[in-house]
């Protein structure tokens, strides 16, 4: 593989709070290649949506902060950049699509306004040059009658056609990475699958880097080429969607995993991972997820364990990662 | 087009608000029409002091001569002019600060926020008169002093609405396709914040009419314009021998402030999303 699109190192985001501070992401680092799909794996409060946040300097300061780290896109690094070069990139070179459609459009504008807003900041298309290519993009994702839904406003329009509008919007300019923050969380199921497949579609047919958030491995499976899991700000584990699949190391990715395959285990309990993600103030002293840990040894209450590579490619965090073969 | 017609459609439901939208039109029209189809200069002595209404004068004359009639409708145009202008005037003053302070938030916002509060404590109309009787009675510095002391409520909602706008998704996503921050404030907050700032503001054109009668009844008006709050302040001396010549006035205020009262709730009920579905 050539030079990453997206390479993140040790990337730590901080939020200053009345109680202290609270650390969202801590030293994340990967990187994803050219119409290559990761996907960021983990639960609510896990700190992957902070982490998407922060690859676009998106994270409202104050009270947040990268704290350190390096985003480098396409070599350059956005962390470095000023506000001005920032914006320059934001939605011509990363774009994103964000959880729920009903909420991330302006109800007062058209949808041709809206998706015309990109075409206008970063090529400064005329009038006439926008309103084509906003019909051309919305034929791209998808929407029937492009040239009727471009003059309606968000209400007029179901949540999966929002989506594929919203859709439309991050690829207007052809960028280079598109982060999609849960795209299909607040859609019918039905809608889910269309939309995910728009979006694989759309990464062959352009070349583009996606890196997609979700909890849900199901999506995963269908769509993504590398997984990257992460537990209370940390990356846990990392691998192919074949590896991670078939060969979990770290028992928080065995517990999502044994919570999604709930339907084909032999009884009909839902198997679920006991207790929740500790409180940002309540960090554990040693591995942050051994108290939810079944399998976890006096060692990891005291020392957090680091990510050591179990293969070439497959860094996981857990003292007991090696001995775990397939399970 | 659609949601003039879908306002229009929400604001009759209020009947009190469409009276007051006809009073006010009709106001309106004697302020703008009056003085033209009227032409008695409000400041001349035309005839014997304390002639009744209805008699040689429509509405009598005051203690020095003077056409009541004139005066009302010449009195109507200062009083609007200076209302609708001190109001728009605030708007914008606390609209601009209180978008700025709520957008951005951290410091900008305790600065102006403290700013705002230190204008608040101040009991407005003393701090009017104030300003008033330091840079001279004129339409100007009027509108001006009723300005500067209306502004801090309307930045407080402002702020109020910007808080709640600015880390909606479409914000962000604005954010996110490298919209600069006053694009978004002005364009793309600005007009999911205005409706209630609209209805305040609207309110607003009622107090200022009554700060600018309080301040011309003291004697600090525009000395070269005939106003309400003048017309009632002359009248004051003889009430007990020529009630009507301060009632007419006062009556004229009243049904203003009433008019644009009902209007602003009638405002309230259209365009308040949280009573749309009723």
């Amino acid at each position: 593989m050539s030079a990453p699109v997206l390479d993140v190192r040790s990337l730590s985001v901080e939020f200053e709070s009345t109680l202290g501070t609270i650390h969202a992401v801590r030293d994340l680092s990967f990187s994803i290649g050219e119409g290559e799909t990761l996907a960021l794996v983990g639960e609510s409060g896990s700190g992957k949506s902070t982490a998407a946040m922060a690859l676009l300097r998106l994270i409202p300061n104050p009270p947040g902060r990268i704290s350190s780290g390096a985003v480098l896109l396409a070599g350059r690094d956005l962390t470095a950049l000023s506000e001005a070069d920032l914006r320059g990139v934001r939605g011509r070179e990363m774009a994103m699509i964000f959880q729920d459609p009903m909420m991330a459009l302006n109800p007062v504008y058209t949808i041709e306004r809206q998706i015309g807003e990109v075409l206008r900041l970063h090529l400064g298309l005329s009038k006439s040059e926008i309103l084509a290519e906003v019909v051309e993009l919305l034929r791209l994702v998808g929407v029937p009658a492009p040239e009727e839904r471009a003059r309606q406003y968000p209400h007029n329009l179901s949540g999966g056609m929002r989506q594929r509008v919203m859709i439309a919007m991050a690829l207007a300019c052809r960028p280079r990475l598109l982060i999609a923050d849960e795209p299909t969380t607040a859609l019918d199921v039905t809608v889910q699958a269309q939309v995910l497949d728009l979006i694989h579609g759309l990464k062959e047919k352009f070349g583009m880097a996606v890196l997609l958030i979700t909890h849900d491995l199901g999506i995963v499976a269908e769509t993504a080429n590398r997984v990257v899991v992460m537990y209370a700000g940390r990356k846990v584990e990392e691998g192919t969607v074949g590896e991670i699949f078939a060969d979990p190391r770290h028992p928080y990715t065995r517990g999502l995993l044994g919570a999604a395959k709930w339907e084909e285990a032999d009884g009909d309990l839902l198997r679920e991972i006991p207790g929740t993600v500790p409180s940002p103030f309540e960090m554990p002293s040693g591995c942050s997820f051994a108290p939810r840990c079944a399998e976890a040894i006096p060692l990891c209450r005291s020392a957090m364990p680091e990510l050591k590579d179990v293969a070439p490619g497959r860094p996981v965090r857990c003292f007991l990662a090696e001995g775990r073969g397939h399970g | 087009m659609r949601r003039l017609a879908t306002f229009w459609l929400r604001y009759r439901r209020n009947r009190g608000a469409v009276a007051g939208a006809l009073a006010l039109a009709v106001i309106l029209a004697l302020a703008l029409l009056g003085p033209i189809l009227y032409p008695t200069d409000p400041f001349d002595m035309v005839g014997r002091p304390f002639s009744l209404p209805f008699d040689r004068f429509p509405l009598g004359t005051d203690v020095a001569g003077r056409d009541i009639l004139a005066g009302i409708l010449n009195g109507g145009r200062v009083s609007l002019l200076i209302g609708v202008l001190a109001s728009l005037s605030a708007t914008i003053i606390g609209v601009a600060l209180g978008a700025v302070a709520g957008y951005y938030g951290g410091r900008i916002d305790d600065l102006l926020m403290r700013t705002t509060e230190f204008f608040l404590c101040i009991p407005s109309f003393v701090l009017a008169v104030v300003l008033v009787a330091i840079f001279q009675p004129s339409v100007v510095t009027v509108t001006v002093a009723i300005a500067v002391v209306s502004w801090p409520s309307v930045a407080r909602l402002a702020r109020g609405e910007f808080i709640a706008h600015r880390d909606r998704e479409y914000v962000q996503g604005c954010r996110a396709i490298g919209m600069p921050d006053w694009e978004i404030i002005l364009l793309q907050i600005m007009p999911n914040a205005l409706p209630p700032i609209i209805v305040v503001s609207s309110l607003m054109v009622a107090t200022a009419i009554l700060t600018e009668s309080g301040l011309s009844f003291l004697g600090l008006g525009d000395p070269n314009l005939v106003s309400w709050g003048y017309m009632i302040g002359v009248a004051r001396t003889v009430l007990r021998t020529a009630w009507w010549m301060a009632a007419i006035p006062g009556v004229m205020i009243l049904l203003t402030v009433l008019a644009i009262n009902l209007v602003g709730e009638g405002l309230n009920d259209a365009l308040n999303p949280r009573l749309r579905k009723r």
